[in-house]
């Protein structure tokens, strides 16, 4: 091994809160977007995509499945990558 | 009952004894009570009482979390507002799930490896023990006693609507029943009542959503067509509850930062054996919390459409009815009965939750962390831990009697605004910040809480709606769009302006244990 343990983990570690804040802002950006869509732009919402379903409950039901994506995202990058390296990091 | 309007009262059977619901409720008090006993054998230290053994598997975490967030707030309250104000109340429905991708990507893991009970725990970690202690227990129990109002006075209320019995019988027996759980059985039985707590509100939303979907050919937008055939265009649109634009944000944030401060789910994080299972009981439920709220939908669109606004408003006004009017709507008194039963479980597996994570920081952070300087002994600290369960289930049921008849949706925004301004910061701050201080963090802590309680005094919410007043000083409903940054600006500034490279040395040690546990 060429780097020192600390060197390493602060790698790991900076990378960890890399991928926090990237998808930690992902989850701000739609959330709030969707928001800012009900404060200011209430007849794009009320537009409809196809009888009985507006752009606004197409789009607040989509929030809830971009949580469950950026949550999968983040478990699989943490199982797979994060993992591996600190398994390496304990030996 | 006859405070229920004549043609409500002929159709509808909402406040009457039912032998179903009662039969389901006792059903339910005998398992848990059962569950209770098996657990207490297994409850013998601090570990167990708070933590159960750290031996919630993460499958099962993933459930009871799911639980101990699913209130009878968002069953009954979204479900009355959306049927109500259509659209609208679905701002609730997103708001209250995206908080926990944000507690997955921040807050579970870091909490798992640098905690023991509590989220003081790990803000204490590398600043004096003391004043950090008092000031996160301080917004610990700020948040939980307005959390554990609302959930009383909510509690009171749909009880009697539901079974017919007086408001204090309801709320002195979801005490008791409450400090059984928590007293005898600790965190082990908490879990399990939580759990068997998700399962039935689960299965009770997805059956109810079914039989509605059932009239409507299996077609969600055949559901909202027919409620904007009947009701107008606009019930599918933000409508008049959005007024303001800042109001949406400021509430906005409270739901999403809040949920990450919430001291009874981050409690919660302790139970499993590490950070891996922590981070995996996340994924589970995000998963268990999102598809309920996406079952809210069609909860509150088929109770506007088969049991109409007028109907809902008639029986109670703020329209908390709509579930158990659709559930008897769809299957008669007895759906009415297991619903009414659900909704109550809720409420009792909620505050068993809430009591404990209170108790966590009257005994372990304020007792044992200030008053004994961690030199209490074991069977102290568990008798610690019970008297401040006794003493905080007797204060939830003195509140929910005092606060009778209270306005009290206010008070979860309450509980959210200062969790989402004094702990979430903090705990934030003191994971990601080589250079926060105590000094920063205590100021953070304690100016979250007391702003928050301010403007919330000064906001329309409390001004004009409870007090009655003409005007409001301050113009948000919700104050998280001030207080937040607010705690983030004072935690930051005063931990430059006052640099302490002592503890700032610690921090090494500290991201060390972050990341792969074990101890600093």
């Amino acid at each position: 091994m060429t780097q020192s343990f600390e060197a390493r983990l602060s790698a790991v570690a900076a990378t960890r809160w890399r991928v926090a804040i990237v998808l930690t802002g992902a989850m701000i950006t739609v959330y709030f977007g969707f928001i800012l869509l009900i404060a200011y732009a209430r007849p794009v919402l009320a537009r409809r995509i196809v009888p009985g379903l507006s752009l606004g409950i197409l789009l607040g039901a989509l929030v809830i499945v971009t949580s469950w994506i950026l949550t999968w995202v983040y478990v699989r990058w943490a199982n797979t990558r994060y993992d591996a390296e600190l398994r390496q990091l304990r030996e | 009952m006859s405070s229920l309007p004549a043609a409500v009262q002929a159709t509808s059977r909402i406040g009457e004894p039912n032998t179903v619901a009662m039969g389901f409720f006792f059903l339910f008090i005998a398992t848990t009570l059962g569950i209770t006993f098996w657990a207490a054998r297994r409850t013998r230290t601090t570990e167990h009482f708070y933590a159960a053994g750290r031996s919630i598997s993460p499958g099962q975490n993933g459930v009871a979390l799911a639980g101990d967030y699913m209130s009878a707030a968002s069953f009954l309250g979204i479900a009355g507002l959306v049927s109500t104000t259509g659209f609208d109340g679905l701002i609730y429905s997103t708001g209250w799930l995206v908080g926990w991708p944000v507690v997955l990507f921040l807050i579970a893991e870091p909490l798992r490896n640098l905690g023991k009970y509590t989220f003081a725990d790990v803000v204490a970690v590398r600043l004096r023990h003391t004043p950090v202690r008092i000031a996160a227990a301080i917004g610990t129990l700020a948040t939980v006693s307005f959390y554990l109002i609302a959930q009383m006075v909510g509690a009171g209320g749909l009880i009697r609507l539901m079974f017919g019995i007086s408001y204090e019988t309801a709320i002195v027996l979801v005490g008791v029943a409450m400090i059984a759980y928590v007293l005898f059985g600790g965190m082990l039985a908490t879990t399990w009542v939580q759990i068997v707590k998700a399962i039935l509100l689960l299965g009770g939303a997805a059956l109810l959503a079914l039989l509605v979907l059932s009239r409507f050919g299996w077609s969600p937008t055949a559901l909202f067509s027919a409620a904007a055939e009947k009701y107008g265009d606009g019930v599918l649109s933000p409508g008049r509850l959005v007024s303001k634009p800042l109001d949406a944000v400021s509430l906005g944030m409270a739901l999403m930062f809040g949920t990450a401060g919430l001291p009874h789910i981050l409690m919660r994080f302790y139970t499993v054996p590490d950070a891996k299972a922590a981070r995996t009981s996340v994924f589970y439920a995000t998963g268990l919390i999102g598809s309920f709220y996406l079952m809210t939908f069609i909860l509150g669109f088929g109770a506007m459409v088969l049991v109409g606004p007028d109907a809902i408003r008639g029986v109670e006004p703020g329209g908390n009815m709509a579930a158990p009017l659709l559930a008897e709507f769809l299957g008669g008194t007895p759906f009415l009965g297991f619903i009414a039963a659900v909704a109550f479980a809720t409420i009792l597996a909620v505050v068993a939750g809430l009591t404990l994570s209170g108790a966590a920081a009257l005994s372990h952070d304020l007792w044992v962390g200030v008053v004994r300087r961690e030199k209490a002994d074991a069977a102290e600290q568990l008798r610690v831990a019970r008297v401040a369960t006794v003493g905080l289930g007797i204060l939830g049921v003195v509140l929910g009697i005092t606060f009778k008849g209270q306005n009290v949706a206010f008070m979860v925004g309450l509980a959210f605004a200062i969790a989402a301004s004094a702990n979430f910061p903090a705990l934030v701050l003191s994971i990601f910040w080589r250079r926060y201080t105590t000094a920063g963090a205590v100021t953070s802590m304690l100016l979250g809480t007391a702003s928050t309680l301010a403007l919330i005094y000064l906001s329309p919410t409390l001004q004009i709606d409870v007090l009655k007043h003409s005007d409001a000083w301050f113009p948000l409903r919700n104050p998280a769009l001030v207080t937040m940054p607010l705690s983030f600006a004072a935690g930051i500034l005063v931990s430059l302006l006052a640099p302490r490279p002592d503890e700032a040395a610690g921090f090494d040690a500290v991201s060390r244990r972050m990341h792969l546990g074990g101890s600093v």
